[in-house]
């Protein structure tokens, strides 16, 4: 019997087309083909071709006039570019706030109770609703005359205060928005992530005598490591995102204060305030290493995690 | 269970419990309950100033009918369908067959490759926007949904690829093996044995992308403009101009904007929260 087989495969690999002799190494690159052949033409050459525009004054129609490093020198000296890198910061570190958020609503809502699945759905719609409804609807909940807000704080006796239209408080206030959906994206991670807490360690836990916060610090919370991981993950690219929001609620305003990078290089390359694509590049390009940081660190612990196993 | 389950817990806290989610439910959606009650209350209330009172008539018919038959709204339903569809077919394929590829083989730039598509999927927008806008310009496709859905299947393909391939991965490669010994060629193996075993993976990602590029407004403005190829994100501002301080329209507009993927997340929260999720246990 196996001989023959033995002998049949040798039969046929000499006859065997090309293609079949090469089958394995060859088929994938077959199924890669369109995808790669997309992301190149669509993702990873634009990249480049954004460093090589930032380098150019250019109006997005007419000739590009090479200017070297021009557009960064200007960038250096804008206190819009400032304003925006600072609002930058702020939604890092305030959005990073969507993980604890996330993880308590997740704990409160972990239990077996009638409807506690409905309850949870509820929990996650804001994440389903577009940023731009969001971004109308906390617009509404803000407004000074006779949104929500103002209007429960005047039973107190406080306000109005106008959030979107001032300053010191814009970017606050559309943080605040986008903390909405985003912490509803970490509830659902950390819930998924209880549900696969190994029950046998809580009850050692407990039979060690650890309860409350230490129980949630020291057995829960190194067990929920991949949702946190996650968590991280899309709030920093969600930060670094945000955009929809902005133009919705403030459009940038009042004087610029609520402005982003992402915001800031949309309004410079193709709003009415001109079309300016090299020095919006420049913009894009310092966003864009602020993200590789980030990149280069998920993309290292994907790879330990790839070697882990 | 972590915390430990209510049913152990005393009486009186488990009524507490009991009647703290409603109360946390409503505070937590607040902002579209509000929403939802301006969508119903009839013109007349809010120029008499009425805004927090109960509405004094039920207006719901009449704004969702104007939303429907006196505005643009159609349209960009419409044209957010046109977009959203052929989006969710087109990345979910090439996804399936890149993920196939870098999930079954070994070979030396499988990591590599794979890298490229989960690194390009985190990028911000705006280093791809003046080429991207650029490019579709260049092909004769600026301010068309082919334009904005070519963009979209190219750039989703990164998220897609990432899951499929860990999906492909979390298969027993037992079975392609024993195709394998088989004879069965590679890309037989690929229909007839992977491709089934992907459904769960497929369904998840559909309608993750669907609710994505529903919800996309960035690259809806810088590729498209006007009623003929906008979707309703970018539409519902001009929506909102058309209405400006009607707020029982733009709230019932807002609304009518936000529920197909309201109504694709109940009718397949399983895969969607899966979906989500993946990932989020080892």
């Amino acid at each position: 019997m196996s001989t023959a087989t033995v002998a049949k495969s040798e039969y046929e690999s000499a006859n065997r087309s090309w293609y079949k002799r090469n089958e394995i190494s060859i088929t994938p690159w077959l199924f890669l083909a369109p995808a790669i052949l997309f992301f190149m033409v669509y993702v990873i050459f634009p990249i480049f071709q954004s460093f090589d525009v930032s380098l150019y004054q250019w109006d997005g129609l007419g000739a590009r006039e090479y200017i070297g490093t021009s557009n960064y020198v200007e960038l250096w000296d804008d206190p819009a570019f400032y304003t925006s890198l600072k609002n930058n910061i702020i939604w890092l570190i305030l959005y990073l706030l969507a993980i604890p958020a996330g993880l308590f609503i997740a704990l409160f809502l972990n239990q077996t109770v009638t409807g506690i699945r409905l309850y949870k759905s509820l929990f996650f719609f804001p994440f389903v609703i577009s940023q731009v409804v969001v971004g109308l609807v906390f617009t509404w909940f803000y407004d000074p005359t006779f949104g929500l807000l103002n209007t429960v704080i005047g039973w107190v006796g406080l306000g109005p205060i106008n959030v979107l239209g001032d300053p010191t408080y814009v970017t606050y206030g559309i943080i605040a928005a986008g903390l909405w959906p985003q912490t509803a994206y970490c509830m659902i991670l950390y819930l998924t992530g209880l549900n696969a807490v190994d029950p046998e360690q809580i009850e050692a836990a407990r039979l060690d005598g650890a309860k409350g916060w230490k129980m949630l610090w020291y057995v829960i919370v190194p067990q929920l490591k991949p949702a946190t991981f996650i968590a991280f993950v899309v709030t920093i690219v969600g930060a670094l995102r945000s955009f929809d929001l902005i133009s919705i609620m403030t459009n940038g305003g009042p004087f610029g204060e609520s402005r982003v990078l992402s915001f800031y290089m949309f309004e410079v390359a193709l709003s009415e305030y001109g079309f300016r694509m090299g020095y919006g590049a420049a913009i894009a390009v310092v966003l864009f290493f602020i993200m590789l940081f980030f990149i280069a660190y998920f993309l290292y612990s994907m790879y330990k995690d790839e070697k882990g196993h | 269970m972590f915390p430990t389950p209510i049913q152990k817990s005393p009486r009186s806290w488990q009524l507490t419990y009991q009647s703290l989610l409603p109360v946390a439910l409503i505070f937590w959606l607040l902002p579209l309950i509000a929403v939802a009650l301006f969508s119903v209350k009839p013109e007349g209330d809010f120029s008499g100033g009425n805004y927090w009172s109960l509405p004094s008539s039920f207006g719901g018919w009449d704004n969702y009918g104007k939303v429907f038959f006196q505005s643009d709204m159609p349209r960009y339903l419409m044209n957010s369908l046109l977009i959203t569809i052929p989006t969710a077919i087109g990345a979910v394929a090439l996804s399936c067959m890149a993920g196939f590829a870098l999930g079954i083989y070994k070979f030396k730039l499988n990591l590599w490759v794979f890298f490229i598509f989960v690194a390009g999927n985190f990028v911000p927008f705006q280093i791809l926007m003046v080429p991207v806008r650029d490019l579709t310009l260049d092909m004769g496709l600026y301010n068309t949904k082919t334009g904005l859905v070519l963009f979209h299947i190219a750039f989703q393909t990164g998220f897609c690829t990432l899951f499929m391939r860990n999906f492909i991965k979390g298969l027993p490669f037992a079975l392609i093996e024993a195709a394998r010994v088989e004879g069965i060629a590679e890309w037989k193996i690929f229909v007839y044995i992977v491709l089934p075993l992907m459904k769960p993976a497929i369904a998840a990602l559909s309608v993750l992308i669907f609710t994505f590029i529903w919800n996309d407004y960035f690259w809806a403005i810088v590729l498209t403009q006007g009623v003929d190829s906008q979707p309703v994100t970018a539409g519902i501002t001009s929506f909102n101009a058309q209405f400006r301080a009607a707020y029982h329209l733009m709230s019932a507009g807002a609304i009518v904007a936000a529920l197909p993927p309201v109504a694709m997340f109940f009718l397949m929260q399983k895969h969607f929260i899966a979906g989500l999720t993946l990932g989020a246990v080892k």
